[in-house]
């Protein structure tokens, strides 16, 4: 009741930003507007995303769905500020991205082991190259393996290391410094269908832990459902946005809830979307 | 990652005797050796051959002995050719090679003339360096470098890029800077790949130091092997040969043992089959 007079107060202050948009519950922490990419090929010139609009909320788990080519890691590239956008606006907790962001945890569909380092010593090398006090950094790591069911390995060698374990150990790399973004580049893609669903629990399972925002790639309609708050549907060559999904599914998530009526909704919904966009073609 | 369960199963249940297990333990191309050097002396004294022709292994090893006074110290003379021309390959080659991988201008202006370069045969132009550089162990290591020295460029360049691009990403995504990301990602992941060419360029650098003594020396074991030649002493000949070849895998096993201090995440890798 007594909060009333004061909003009331500062309403016409802040009036034009309100009424435009509804206030998210949480600040954006990464913003997008207009992000257009064109390469400048050998054939001429590719366009790869086109107009990109997106915002996503600190802490929300984003999964960026479509078909291979249609610019989703191009998108994650000039996130990371690897890549430099050609159009647009692309902030992330308010900072302009113009040259590479490293406070940020990233993986890639490759592991990226270094084949001559330990498990362990593979998640520290993030601690050694920002110079992090490595005492800590270390109980940090093994605590990371711990997590994954890895404590046994610390001292395996990525080959002695089955492809899954691999992954693993690569989240750990890209959780070590306590990112508050994590960049996921179709991470789960190159794994059998049974380590694919452990590792996408372990993944949430270390998500529910911190305050993070993670942006996922993955051409899965299920791990997108299954893994994330909202899921961004994007168009073949050029990219574009075509629809944003909430995903109103309760956390934590469980594997059983992949049979699901809602869940099957939602599977149905995207998989009608790709099918209006020409990805799946049924008749044969 | 697989072979490992199969041994452990013959191990499992040993039924051989004691004399089948002492056989079992000696490697077979240690076998074949023996075998062959049976042969080659029964059919030498069976046959009666001349030693002007084929001496008997019994025979080298006679003169090996009784030589040895002037084996030796041509022996030496050789290895320094060898080492030392060897490491100044080593010291151009890797560096050469970390210059033509961060500078486009040196990967297009000086690597395919290096590739190119290697349709000379170096034998060719021993004379020539002869005339500059005189009788001296000058040109011979100068032989050695030219011979060694290719395959150490060729396989540090594929080793630095070897480096995936997701790599690079990964470290700039990490904040690491040029330096870090050279000594940290690029040379550890090109380690196997430059042993790789260090290897082949010990056996390289045998040959370079022999060929250039057959061009123009008064000594080392390439001149020997010269001189026994015009003197038909073949078992001299085969004396310098057999020191030079034991010179030759004493380097390669040295190299070897030295690979697998620096870089020894490979062993578990070649067990696999991978290497």
């Amino acid at each position: 009741m007594t909060a009333t007079p004061g909003l009331a107060a500062t309403l016409p202050d802040t009036g034009p930003t309100v009424t435009e948009t509804a206030t998210p519950p949480r600040p954006a922490h990464i913003s997008m507007s207009g992000v257009t990419k064109v390469f400048n090929g050998r054939k001429g010139k590719v366009e790869a995303l086109r107009s990109v609009d997106l915002d996503i909320r600190r802490g929300e788990f984003v999964s960026v769905l479509g078909p291979s080519g249609c610019g989703k890691s191009t998108l994650l590239m000039l996130l990371s500020g690897l890549l430099s956008r050609t159009e647009g606006n692309i902030s992330v907790g308010g900072k302009d991205i113009t040259k590479p962001n490293s406070d940020l945890g990233i993986v890639f569909q490759q592991d990226v082991l270094l084949d001559w380092r330990s498990a362990l010593d593979n998640i520290l090398i993030q601690a050694e190259l920002r110079k992090s006090p490595m005492e800590e950094a270390k109980a940090k790591a093994r605590n990371l393996l711990r997590m994954v069911s890895l404590q046994d390995f610390e001292d395996a060698y990525p080959h002695e290391l089955s492809g899954g374990m691999r992954q693993r150990v690569s989240i750990c790399r890209a959780l070590l410094h306590e990112p508050d973004l994590m960049l996921m580049d179709e991470p789960f893609g190159a794994l059998d269908a049974m380590t694919r669903d452990q590792l996408q629990i372990d993944l949430l399972r270390l998500c529910s832990e911190r305050d993070m925002t993670v942006f996922f790639i993955t051409h899965s309609i299920s791990e997108a459902i299954f893994l994330s708050d909202r899921v961004v549907v994007m168009t073949p060559r050029p990219g574009r946005i075509e629809r944003i999904i909430d995903i109103d599914l309760p956390r934590p998530r469980r594997l059983a809830m992949r049979e699901d009526p809602k869940f099957t909704g939602y599977v149905h919904e995207l998989t009608d979307i790709f099918k209006n966009l020409g990805v799946f073609r049924e008749e044969y | 990652m697989a072979a490992i369960p199969d041994t452990n199963l013959d191990r499992f249940e040993d039924t051989r005797t004691p004399l089948r297990r002492a056989f079992d333990s000696i490697p077979p191309s240690l076998l074949t050796l023996i075998a062959l050097l049976v042969f080659w002396e029964t059919m030498v004294q069976w046959r009666n051959i001349p030693e002007y022709i084929l001496p008997a292994p019994s025979a080298i090893v006679e003169v090996m002995i009784s030589y040895w006074h002037r084996l030796w110290p041509n022996a030496l003379v050789t290895l320094g050719e060898i080492v030392f021309g060897f490491f100044c390959a080593v010291c151009i080659g890797v560096p050469l090679a970390v210059a033509i991988v961060y500078s486009h201008f040196m990967q297009r202006a000086i690597y395919p003339l290096i590739v190119m370069s290697q349709t000379i045969p170096k034998v060719a132009i021993a004379p020539l360096l002869l005339t500059w550089f005189g009788y001296g162990v000058t040109p011979k290591i100068v032989i050695v470098v030219l011979l060694s020295f290719f395959p150490i460029v060729i396989n540090s360049v594929m080793g630095l890029k070897a480096t995936t691009p997701e790599m690079l990403h990964l470290a700039k995504s990490m904040g690491a800077n040029g330096w870090q990301t050279f000594w940290k990602f690029r040379l550890p992941k090109a380690l196997p790949s430059i042993f790789a060419g260090l290897k082949l360029a010990t056996v390289l650098s045998v040959i370079g130091a022999i060929v250039a003594e057959f061009i123009g020396a008064d000594k080392g074991l390439g001149y020997l092997i010269l001189i026994a030649g015009a003197n038909f002493d073949i078992a001299r000949q085969f004396a310098s040969i057999i020191l030079i070849s034991i010179m030759g895998m004493v380097f390669f096993a040295v190299l070897s043992r030295v690979e697998r201090i620096v870089v020894p995440w490979r062993q578990g890798s070649d067990l696999a089959g991978e290497g």
